[in-house]
């Protein structure tokens, strides 16, 4: 089992839950696909990878935060929109855990299957649509820092402001990601 | 379409020497089958048993008209098991290898490959029969088209499919029988004597799962083809095993015997077997390419 | 030769892909096996196991740093249906692997007869357990190396080698398959795919989980595989790590959900005369490979110089967050 000191640092700094906690939605949006598309665009074999998993949608829920990150698979991209509740979107999976975790996923640091084997993370419904994304994420070893900043140059001044909110808390809990990390 | 036959599968329980004894008795007389396989295939320290009274058991089926062949160990690993296995290609019978290790001691001569043998296509089968298979048992998890491939390919043995009977599983070095009880398998003193069928697996749901037997593991359901025979008898196969269990295995050879003969209509079979072994699952997945424990109704 | 020392025994490392691969050669792998996108390996799963073209440039890419790339062509081929599996040989033998690790006998005999200069691995999906089984592969395909069963122990592998005129490669970390590999159709019973036909066992497509108060139900099919309490670690629906009832008692009939690490019995294994130690894990990620592979590195160097090693736990990495040293030691039986 996982010392609870380290289950602890896999949480979210509480000053950062509450700095996102009145963030609009739209803007956040708005950034985090261009950073998927970012990412898609230099990991091109990442959709290669999620072939026949074509139409699930797979919603990461973030659990100490107020909002849903749907992500769905289609033929040739990753769709992504962020929803307050699921009502209104029918999954076929979900992913569950505190965002330093989640992050950390798809940054490499930590193992999906040991996060999940000590419930760090919790997964429902099509678990073989999860294991390709988690798989497809795997491989294109992606660097969370180097995206937020290559889309940011990309997109210019409009979204200085969320640049630097994503790069304050990317930074705060890929620390606590890797403190938090068991070796 | 020439004749299809059906063989009796070497015992796979541990049963005492009496039954064991009174069985295969019953079965030299009255059972319409072609081939008789005799032998201890899941734990070797069972065969001290039946050992004694295996020569007459022998004797007996050979005068009832049946063809005996020789099962080997499925899994043999220690020296002694090896050696007996060595022994064993030299009997006079025609011995059935469950395992790779005992074809060096039969290549040349002829012999089966039993159902723990992985032969899962034609080109596995040909390789064979140039070794010497006369008799090919099947794998229990192919789908009928395998099977159909792999018994158009292998002229030179009769192919034989599993039709009646728990489906063997899996097979592993720990016994589950001693685990389930607080012993050792050096240490089993023989807990599984008292499951002559195996002991039933549940899931914690209660659905009734899968059947241990020693280090031996089965289908809760017993597999069924009853329905499948003719098509397996035009497909190429020649044989249907039915593997022994308590119920009246005299019944079941006669059922089967009657289908194949087009004496007795499936559906009236299936009640009959139904009425021979009224607490068990029947299953045909596997045959017919979904999960093995479904019985897919046509 | 790569950076790591004296070899004592191989370290055979596992890749579900291109960047698994570069991670464990990084981490220090001597070699590393690996699979075609398709049913013609073991690991047949969602999003893993690489293309043609990624095989060829990992190939390269383990060459420059002197390690081995070893092609999984593990499952069994179809019936009336050899093409994808006879292409996946031909293939890794034109992409210039180090080996192919084969099971099926008709295509150790395919891959013998058209690519006699291929070096064949016997994999631990051919199930054989003893000195007699392995030299039939031997003298019939001119198999270079077997993978040994996880059904041995320590003193058996040591007979075995013993008796054998290939080598030996076995076990050292990772998922315990309890059953003989090979001749398991558990997975198929309860899913309709096998780990012999379809390189899966308990496949993701079959699998849900279920909360029921405050227990989580895992599920494969149509069978509960296991419940856990909320806190307890979790298994993945693996059938053979399932809790289940009988008449004479319930509980984790075959195997708790534990995983196999040897890292203590590898002056053992080498005084056997084993090759080669084997991590099993090509669906795991990155930051698995990184951390197995780098313990395993550093518990083999220190055993080339004769020094001891401090065994940091990797159980946070397993299954049931807890390790055994399963058949290797004759009371797991």
């Amino acid at each position: 089992m996982l010392q609870p000191s380290l289950q602890q640092a896999r949480r979210l700094p509480g000053i950062v839950a509450w700095a996102m906690r009145p963030l609009p939605l739209f803007p956040l949006e708005f950034a985090l696909v261009r950073l998927l598309a970012g990412i898609l665009e230099r990991h091109p074999d990442l959709v290669g990878r999620l072939s026949g998993m074509e139409r699930r949608r797979i919603a990461v829920e973030p659990d100490d935060l107020p909002f849903t990150v749907v992500l769905e698979l289609q033929e040739s991209t990753i769709s992504l929109r962020i929803v307050r509740t699921l009502d209104i979107i029918p999954v076929h999976a979900r992913i569950r855990g505190p965002l330093p975790v989640l992050i950390g996923l798809v940054d490499g640091v930590y193992d999906g299957d040991a996060l999940f084997f000590s419930r760090d993370l919790v997964i429902e419904g099509d678990i073989e649509a999860v294991l390709a994304l988690r798989n497809a994420i795997d491989d294109a070893d992606v660097d969370l820092l180097g995206e937020v900043a290559a889309t940011c140059a990309a997109c210019g001044s409009p979204i200085d402001g969320i640049k630097r909110a994503l790069e304050g808390i990317l930074r705060a809990v890929l620390k606590t990601a890797n403190r938090g990390h068991v070796q | 379409m020439s004749r299809i036959s059906l063989s009796l599968g070497p015992l796979l329980f541990n049963w005492p020497a009496t039954r064991w004894r009174d069985f295969y008795a019953r079965v030299a007389d009255e059972a319409p089958v072609e081939f008789v396989y005799l032998g201890e295939v899941v734990c070797s320290k069972r065969q001290p048993f039946f050992s004694d009274v295996l020569p007459d058991v022998i004797a007996r089926l050979e005068r009832g008209g049946k063809t005996v062949i020789l099962s080997s160990l499925a899994l043999p690993t220690l020296q002694r098991e090896l050696r007996y296995c060595a022994a064993l290609a030299e009997a006079s019978q025609m011995v059935e290898a469950n395992d790779v290790s005992m074809l060096p001691h039969l290549a040349g001569h002829p012999h089966a490959i039993g159902p723990f043998i992985s032969v899962y296509n034609e080109t596995a089968a040909r390789l064979l029969i140039d070794g010497g298979a006369r008799r090919i048992a099947l794998p229990p998890e192919l789908p009928m088209a395998s099977i159909a491939a792999i018994a158009g390919a292998a002229e030179g043995a009769e192919i034989e499919v599993w039709a009646f009977g728990r489906i063997p599983l899996a097979i592993s070095a720990r016994c589950y029988h001693a685990r389930l009880y607080g012993r050792t398998k050096d240490s089993c003193q023989f807990v599984c004597e008292n499951d002559p069928d195996g002991l039933r697996v549940d899931t914690l749901d209660d659905e009734k799962f899968l059947a241990i037997n020693g280090v031996q593991t089965l289908s809760h359901t017993y597999c069924n083809l009853i329905f499948e025979a003719q098509e397996l008898a035009k497909i190429g196969v020649s044989t249907l095993r039915l593997s022994p269990h308590t119920c009246d295995m005299v019944g079941v050879a006669r059922v089967f015997r009657d289908v194949l003969d087009d004496a007795c209509e499936s559906s009236r079979a299936m009640r009959l077997l139904r009425a021979i072994a009224p607490d068990t699952a029947f299953s045909n997945g596997f045959a017919q390419g979904v999960n093995g424990a479904t019985y897919v109704v046509r | 030769m790569t950076p790591h020392g004296p070899r004592t025994l191989e370290l055979v490392c596992p890749a579900g892909t291109p960047a698994s691969l570069r991670t464990a050669i990084e981490a220090g792998a001597d070699a590393v096996y690996c699979g075609f996108r398709d049913e013609t390996n073991a690991r047949n799963f969602p999003g893993l196991n690489f293309s043609r073209d990624e095989m060829r440039a990992s190939i390269s890419y383990a060459r420059e740093r002197g390690a081995k790339v070893l092609i999984a062509i593990n499952t069994f081929a179809r019936a009336g249906d050899p093409g994808p599996w006879r292409r996946a040989v031909d293939d890794a033998a034109a992409f210039g692997a180090n080996a192919v690790i084969l099971a099926d006998l008709g295509l150790l005999g395919y891959a013998a007869t058209t690519h006699p200069r291929l070096r064949l691995h016997l994999s631990v999906q051919a199930a054989a357990a003893s000195a007699d089984s392995i030299n039939f592969y031997v003298g019939r395909f001119g198999v270079k190396r077997v993978v040994l069963p996880r059904v041995l122990s320590v003193a058996e592998i040591a007979a075995v080698t013993r008796a054998v005129s290939c080598e030996t490669e076995t076990f050292a970390f990772g998922g315990l398959c309890v059953m003989t590999e090979g001749r398991c159709s558990l997975s198929s019973y309860a899913t309709g795919k096998s780990p012999n036909m379809n390189g899966v066992c308990s496949p993701a497509s079959h699998v849900s989980y279920r909360q029921d108060g405050d227990c989580l139900v895992s599920r494969l099919g149509e069978f509960t595989i296991d419940r856990s309490d909320s806190g307890r670690p979790v298994g993945y629906p693996t059938l053979c790590k399932g809790h289940f009832r009988t008449t004479a008692g319930q509980g984790y009939l075959f195997e708790e959900p534990v995983s196999l690490d040897a890292r203590r019995l590898l002056p053992e294994l080498r005084t056997a005369g084993v090759t080669a130690i084997k991590i099993e894990g090509r669906q795991r990620s990155r930051a698995y490979i990184k951390a197995v592979v780098a313990a395993f590195r550093e518990a083999l160097d220190a055993l080339a110089a004769g020094t001891a090693v401090p065994i940091e736990s990797l159980a946070s990495m397993t299954e049931g967050q807890s390790v055994t040293s399963g058949a290797y030691r004759k009371a797991w039986r």
